[in-house]
């Protein structure tokens, strides 16, 4: 087991606002990393950064063994990066069938029934076959989280991002969809999983990082860092020896 | 019956107007392009079919073989070269880079072929006419009729049934969501644009055999293109279609009327169903 991911002194401001700054970790090949921290601390700037849609001002991405900072988000993709929205944005003109074999076809670059094939088992998987012809428009918000994951998939990641996937549904639906995601770690993806929902996080990540102002404040074993001082007092707002 | 053959004349004059519209309309829909340039483009076409003709001595229909995929590799070219840069946030890039082209391209024909009017030689097939139920049709309006029934169908049928029309779709709907599926935009408009010229090519071949045409006539060429397109609603191919029929229709009656109004009651028609529908008759897209 390998590196898969090494960001490497990774910095990036828009104007006064420091999205990143001189951020650098690594993730192992097969593992769960969860990333916490405030609003507005540049998690989801962290992942647009490492698709390629934001350009770092310094510093290097390497994803696989290779310097991946100057290439395109569709060279990225083919290279095995997916990631899941915050915002679900699916193509809501097309049904979900097309969605996930856009990705099948584009980005893991499979073809005809082979592409069809594996857009049925992932659609099982995920759980949205018997929604595979519905317009992406008419999906309920836990149908079009799992259409983001369901379209990460089915670009054959080897790095799977999800933006806090579990935001905004109910118990029963976040519970049903964190068996989905241990189901995908369980088959050897690489997960970076960007969640306020920290129960949900803690089933499935062994390790955490915290990120504030675009800076790595905390990095461990996940129970450890939920209960490390600087987190109750920069993450949670609560004061360290309150 | 002298209404009946206006209505079936305006019905396949119409054709030939879908035919003028598919390639804006594919564009638009694909990548949010107005193309100024499209008349002149179709007017290129029909040059290159003339140059095909009367070099090689091929039937203008046989030249089509040659000037389509001419026409497309242009088309992947002029988007890939050109169009691509212009594409952002802001409408006016484009607007005016491809204004500047017609302006190129109608000086280029000019330089070219000079202003004399020029014309297809398509033998027999202009003359012939069928009977049915009385009406004289011509053989060409028919052919050309059925090429836009055919071209609207085969862009339908591209768009929802095969993976090229799901990558349009995709790109169309998110372009920056379908960057990251792996999708390189650049590529999937030029190749979007090589089939808007392909077509383009068919547009350009029949008017230059139904019609005389010279390096000025591109401008009138879109405004009905145009019309089809905004009549029929944005977005929308058989909006595109049913665009172009209503329009020929409507020159067809107003020429019934009185010959000097052809041109005039189109243009009326297209205002009225943009004063009652705004957004057109069909659209896809919401202005």
């Amino acid at each position: 087991m390998g590196t898969i991911l090494r960001l490497h002194d990774l910095s990036k401001a828009f104007g006064a606002v420091t999205v990143a700054d001189a951020l650098s970790y690594e993730v192992q090949e097969g593992e769960a990393l969860g990333v916490i921290g405030p609003n507005g601390a540049g998690k989801t700037s962290m992942f647009n950064l490492i698709t390629g849609t934001l350009r770092p001002s310094h510093g290097r991405v390497e994803f696989d063994g290779r310097d991946v900072t100057t290439m395109s988000p569709a060279r990225r993709s083919h290279a095995g990066i997916a990631r899941s929205f915050q915002v679900p944005q699916p193509f809501s003109g097309m049904t979900v069938f097309e969605n996930a074999m856009i990705a099948a076809t584009q980005s893991a670059g499979l073809y005809g029934h082979h592409a069809e094939r594996f857009c049925i088992e992932v659609l099982d998987q995920t759980e949205l076959l018997p929604k595979a012809n519905a317009q992406a428009a008419s999906l309920t918000l836990l149908e079009r989280k799992r259409l983001e994951m369901t379209r990460a998939l089915c670009a054959k990641p080897k790095l799977l991002l999800l933006d806090e996937i579990a935001g905004g549904l109910t118990e029963a639906e976040c519970s049903s969809l964190v068996q989905t995601i241990k189901s995908i770690h369980a088959g050897g993806v690489t997960i970076i999983w960007i969640e306020h929902v920290v129960h949900a996080l803690m089933a499935v990540v062994e390790r955490l990082i915290v990120i504030d102002f675009g800076k790595k404040i905390a990095e461990g074993e996940a129970r450890a860092v939920m209960e490390s001082p600087e987190v109750k007092e920069i993450y949670l707002g609560i004061e360290a020896d309150a | 019956m002298d209404w009946l053959n206006a209505i079936v004349q305006g019905t396949l004059l119409g054709g030939l107007y879908v035919l003028f519209a598919a390639g804006l309309s594919l564009i638009f829909g694909v990548m949010r392009l107005v193309n100024i340039a499209h008349g002149d483009l179709i007017v290129l076409g029909a040059y290159l079919g003339l140059t095909v003709t009367t070099t090689v001595g091929l039937h203008p229909l046989a030249a089509l073989v040659i000037v389509v995929p001419a026409m497309g590799l242009i088309g992947y070219a002029l988007q890939r070269g050109l169009l691509n840069q212009t594409l952002g946030d802001d409408l006016l890039p484009p607007l005016l880079v491809t204004f500047g082209l017609s302006v190129i391209l109608q000086n280029g024909l000019l330089e070219l072929y000079t202003a004399d009017p020029q014309k297809m030689d398509a033998g027999a097939l202009e003359t012939a006419s069928v009977t049915v139920g009385g009406l004289t049709l011509g053989v060409l309006p028919l052919l050309t009729f059925g090429f836009a029934v055919a071209v609207i169908w085969g862009l339908q049928w591209t768009f929802y049934r095969t993976g090229l029309g799901r990558a349009f779709r995709a790109v169309s709907d998110n372009q920056d969501i379908a960057q990251l599926m792996g999708l390189n935009r650049r590529h999937i408009f030029g190749l979007a644009m090589a089939l808007a010229l392909a077509v383009t090519a068919i547009a350009g071949i029949l008017l230059g055999i139904r019609t005389s045409f010279d390096p000025s006539i591109g401008g009138g060429r879109l405004i009905f293109g145009f019309e089809a397109v905004i009549i029929g609603g944005l977005g929308n191919l058989w909006g595109t279609l049913a665009g172009g029929v209503i329009l020929g229709v409507a020159q067809t009656l107003g020429a019934k009327i009185d010959p000097g109004w052809q041109i005039l009651s189109g243009h009326l028609a297209f205002l009225i169903i943009l004063a009652i529908r705004p957004n057109g008759l069909f659209p896809r897209i919401a202005a």
